[in-house]
């Protein structure tokens, strides 16, 4: 197809809702048509330029007030229409959910973070999504409404594969709940891309929990290397219990390779990416690790990338 | 195909516009408003070309529907200025010789007001960041981010 990104040529009918009650109702109504939801556009409406969608109802929810919001009283509650850039102007995700931070920093640029929600994130599904490796480390759950029911669901069980996720057509993503992050908890997000603004050759998030000297609980997530955001589940098992020296990260980078599932593509190689996750684990532990101690925890000053 | 009647501020103004569903800001900016300072580059957010405030924040006219900003106020590279007198930020870019084809300028201007805004004594590395969905084909930024500095510098002063 030959592409025109000046203009969008597919027709469809607007439809903005106020309140999230009547949202569902349209989803409900509209489910068996060609519908998409629109928050931010910075995926949707690149794809719609792109790619022939064939759209005929754009549900554009950012004028529902009542999902824009952000909640950080008992761990954190983010709305579906809250743009990236609203989000890490809380002080606590910065010092508390430091990945997530570190995540949504990476994002392309300021304009982008201004548009691009993190339900907008979630529900688009790309395996090179920032902030899901980092909501998953942190046990992070999706609310999903529909006018019938409500179901919340654990982030890492939400994807079927690239651009595809369990939700049904009338089913919007509300609401994202994380839990509060136990103490002497340290984390961190690594990005490799071509420049600061692309998307994720790879991507990875880790949180470590300290008990005493051991390692109590340890999460890793990576992105950009199979067909969803993928945890190292063996690699987690292999450093829980035990003293993050220097030795055992370094056995653990040598077999995390195994728990991935790259493949070439435009934007690197599977053999790049396998060579990849092994430096970034040794980085991401490291420097989680670190920040278990509280000493070495971000300071509100400084900046996260 | 129905036109949406829309209300919005356009550089101080109120404006009325019918638009259709599937209109782009930038569009609805450029062939309706004829604001041709806001630069249609890439067309899928990578080039930040088309940066101009909505309700005062960086946003992306080429992947912004046109009915989307009922109700808002925008603000483009033409609002900047009082009159004849040039924005400061404007002024330090043609004095730092911050443009060379100048198709990136409009946008890289909006980007740097805002960059001043969230922090107005920023580091180079901070500029470089802050800057990075803005791109330039000619310059290699070295007098851009000469300006911003400058600007900066003035402003403190």
């Amino acid at each position: 197809m030959h592409t025109n990104t000046r203009i969008l040529a597919n027709k469809f009918e607007y439809l903005d809702p106020k309140s999230l009650s009547e949202a569902l109702n349209i989803l409900d109504e509209y489910q068996k048509k060609n519908i998409k939801i629109l928050a931010g556009g910075t995926d949707l409406l690149v794809k719609m330029k792109t790619i022939e969608l064939n759209i005929d109802y754009l549900l554009y929810i950012k004028e529902i007030a009542e999902l824009n919001f952000i909640n950080t009283s008992n761990g954190l509650s983010i709305g579906a229409t809250i743009p990236f850039s609203h989000i890490i102007k809380e002080d606590k995700i910065k010092t508390e959910y430091t990945a997530l931070y570190e995540a949504i920093q990476a994002i392309a640029a300021p304009a982008i973070r201004n548009m691009g929600t993190v339900a907008g994130n979630i529900g688009n599904a790309s395996p090179a999504a920032d902030t899901v490796p980092a909501l998953i480390v942190f046990d992070a759950q999706v609310l999903i409404e529909s006018k019938q029911s409500k179901r919340t669901l654990f982030l890492k069980d939400l994807f079927l594969g690239p651009g595809k996720t369990v939700l049904r057509n009338d089913e919007l993503i509300t609401r994202i709940e994380v839990p509060e992050v136990k103490p002497n908890t340290g984390s961190a997000f690594i990005k490799k891309s071509r420049v600061k603004a692309d998307l994720a050759k790879i991507n990875l998030a880790v949180a470590v929990q300290r008990k005493g000297q051991n390692c109590e609980n340890c999460k890793i997530a990576f992105g950009s290397v199979a067909a969803t955001v993928v945890r190292a589940e063996n690699t987690e098992k292999l450093l829980e219990g035990k003293a993050l020296t220097e030795e055992l990260i370094s056995k653990a980078a040598q077999g995390v390779a195994d728990e991935i599932k790259p493949i070439d593509d435009i934007r690197s190689t599977a053999e790049y990416r396998i060579a990849m996750s092994r430096e970034m684990l040794q980085d991401a532990l490291s420097l989680a690790w670190a920040r278990t101690y509280s000493e070495a925890k971000p300071n509100l000053k400084g900046g996260g990338e | 195909m129905r036109k949406i009647p829309i209300k919005f501020t356009i550089n101080g103004q109120q404006k009325e516009a019918l638009v259709q569903s599937n209109e782009l800001l930038i569009n609805l900016l450029r062939d309706e408003l004829y604001l041709t300072g806001t630069k249609y580059g890439c067309g899928i957010g990578e080039c930040g070309a088309c940066t101009v405030f909505v309700d005062d924040e960086l946003v992306l006219a080429c992947l912004t529907l046109a009915v989307t900003v009922d109700g808002k106020e925008i603000t483009t590279i033409e609002g900047l200025a009082k009159g004849k007198e040039l924005h400061p930020m404007q002024v330090s870019f043609l004095k730092n010789a911050a443009v060379q084809c100048g198709f990136c300028t409009p946008g890289m201007i909006m980007t740097a007001i805002s960059l001043m805004k969230e922090n107005p004594d920023p580091s180079e590395e901070e500029i470089r960041e802050y800057m990075r969905g803005n791109i330039c084909r000619c310059t290699g930024y070295t007098q851009i981010i000469k300006a911003i500095k400058e600007y900066a510098h003035n402003m403190k002063a």
